[in-house]
């Protein structure tokens, strides 16, 4: 490789250090995309311009990243904000499959000029053709979840538990005959229980699990790359997939640290069985239902409100009307915020993505650290869309799929209005007490069509 | 003295993987979302090993498969910086217009 190509590549690499760094703040945040993004457009122009590499089938190879970019950016722009978390995972199941395929395709290379790989170089191959399948399976599954494809619940068969450690046992058999003495049926073979292994490991999370899962995957697909890297001797491949490998784990600890959870009870916490007490059936216990009306003279005579909001709200496209209402409410003088638990929406900070598109002012959006203490003091909680984020049954209920997981202190509050759809719980798939209480207020409805009711009754004042 | 290849790899990747630590430990919750999508969208790179696999193979059968992961990798990595751009756009188009001339204030 010609010593300027590699010095573009180590820039490219510092570039996506600087992308991340960028990333990680909310001022630097977009600036540290578009380094990111430039770096990698100049990556990837470099092997048309390597002349000693003799690039084949270049109009071909255009033409590819033409399809792929088209399908890149028509799915990036139009998928709505609240299809973000599938979007996510199935843009990172496609990386990861394609760096299995890459893997395959090197050491089909390999084979065929009869070169004489060290045995680690195959291991790295095998490792790549595993773990990349892993990820595009288990990023198919995730989407198929969130997309509501198939079921949220977790998906457990009897006899999971032992086919899980077969599977995965017998890919470190074939892995290790790969590093040993490779063939392509082998590494094939490899592959697709890669896919098995990745399609087990994703269908007993619940639905409230999957985020986390989608960034560990995601760290899966890094390492994946980094694995690539060492394989076809490219440092700036082994540099990224690495960084992201590891920033995308520390992200996947921290989240399940705010969810309260460990990350191996997550994957393996409904093999256990125990996390099975959600039902997803709607209850038809009495709670106490109000009129738009009502909840606006609650709302209106308030000096504190707290506004919770939910994926539901998101899904009802009612955050502009919500945004509407927040600030007639504030023109009465009436103290608003919103509390926004780490995990609300379907992936950790998805909520600010879905308030920030309906222009909620940045510091009107509280963390659940930060509010969690002024619950006491709010005269109504307004919840509007979410339920598993204000269930009592994370402190309450061991067993609960949500056991543990830190909640907005909701219930503290003087009083409690829910806008729901109807009784059915939350994506966690269990009943939540709160609804029951005797300081609830339930309004039913679509919530956009209440939301603008309710709005309506609150000018109307 | 020269290190050994391996060694040389061994050390680049244990040093990428205390960067890559470091430089997300302080990431707020409010941009998990769009880190995650970026970083999604950096591991795209692997359409760079895609294209060097496919363009340096004469076999027909792995130059298909070899599209094929192009297509593939350029949608993880096109599609990952395109989406992660139009969540961060919201983001500082709502925020309180600081004196730096960056942002587009309250323009779109």
């Amino acid at each position: 490789m010609p010593t300027w190509i590699q010095l573009v590549f180590l820039a490219c690499g510092v570039c996506f250090i600087l992308a991340l760094k960028g990333l990680s703040g909310p001022r630097t945040a977009r600036n540290g995309n578009l380094i990111g993004a430039a770096a990698a457009v100049v990556a990837c122009v470099m092997p048309f311009f390597w002349t000693d590499l003799h690039l084949r089938h270049v109009p071909l190879i255009i033409a590819a990243i033409a399809i792929g970019t088209v399908g890149g950016v028509y799915g990036a722009r139009t998928v709505q904000m609240t299809q973000m978390p599938q979007m996510v995972a199935l843009f990172n199941g496609v990386g990861g499959g394609a760096a299995a395929l890459v893997a395959l395709l090197e050491l089909h290379e390999v084979i065929e000029t009869g070169g004489d790989a060290p045995w680690f170089n195959l291991a790295a191959t095998a490792f790549t053709i595993v773990v990349g399948s892993i990820s595009f399976a288990g990023s198919v599954v995730t989407f198929a979840k969130l997309q509501e494809l198939m079921t949220s619940r977790p998906v457990v068969f009897p006899g999971l538990r032992y086919v899980f450690p077969i599977a995965v046992g017998a890919a470190l058999v074939l892995g290790v005959r790969v590093a040993i003495d490779p063939h392509m049926w082998i590494a094939i073979l490899l592959g697709l229980l890669g896919l098995l292994v990745g399609a087990l490991l994703v269908l007993p999370v619940g639905g409230a699990d999957v985020p986390i899962v989608i960034s560990l995957l995601n760290a899966f697909t890094g390492l994946t790359v980094a694995a690539g890297g060492y394989v076809l001797s490219n440092v700036l491949l082994l540099i990224a997939g690495t960084l992201v490998g590891a920033s995308g784990t520390f992200l996947t600890l921290l989240m399940a640290g705010a969810m309260g959870r460990s990350v191996a009870n997550i994957l393996f916490g409904a093999l256990k069985g125990g996390s099975t007490l959600g039902s997803g059936e709607a209850s038809d216990r009495p709670v106490r239902s109000v009129t738009p009306e009502d909840a606006a003279i609650m709302l209106g005579y308030a000096d504190r409100v707290i506004v919770v909001p939910g994926y539901g709200l998101a899904v009802a496209q009612a955050q502009h009307t919500l945004r509407e209402l927040v600030d007639v409410l504030g023109a009465k003088g009436i103290q608003v915020d919103y509390a926004i638990h780490p995990v609300a929406g379907r992936m950790p900070g998805h909520m600010n993505v879905l308030l920030a598109e309906a222009q909620v002012p940045y510091e009107q959006l509280r963390e659940m650290d930060d509010i969690n203490g002024d619950f006491k003091e709010a005269d109504v909680v307004l919840v509007v869309g979410a339920n598993d984020v204000v269930n009592p049954a994370a402190r309450t209920t061991p067993g609960a799929p949500i056991y543990g997981m830190p909640i907005l202190n909701a219930d503290q509050a003087r009083q409690v209005i829910f806008m729901k759809r109807s009784m059915r719980p939350g994506f966690a798939g269990i009943e939540n007490e709160l609804l029951f209480d005797e300081r609830t207020a339930l309004l039913f409805g679509d919530a956009k069509d209440s939301m603008g009711k309710l709005l309506n009754a609150v000018k109307a004042l | 003295m020269i290190l050994a290849t391996g060694v040389v790899w061994l050390t680049i990747f244990v040093l990428s993987v205390f960067v890559g630590i470091e430089v997300i430990s302080k990431v707020s919750s409010t941009l998990h979302t769009p880190l995650m999508s970026g970083a999604n969208a950096i591991h795209g790179i692997i359409l760079l090993g895609a294209i060097l696999v496919t363009g340096t193979t004469d076999n027909n059968i792995a130059l298909a498969v070899g599209l094929v992961a192009i297509v593939l990798a350029a949608v993880n990595m096109v599609g990952g910086f395109v989406v992660t751009d139009r969540m961060l756009q919201m983001f500082t188009r709502r925020r309180p217009p600081p004196k730096s001339g960056s942002d587009q204030g309250g323009v779109a």
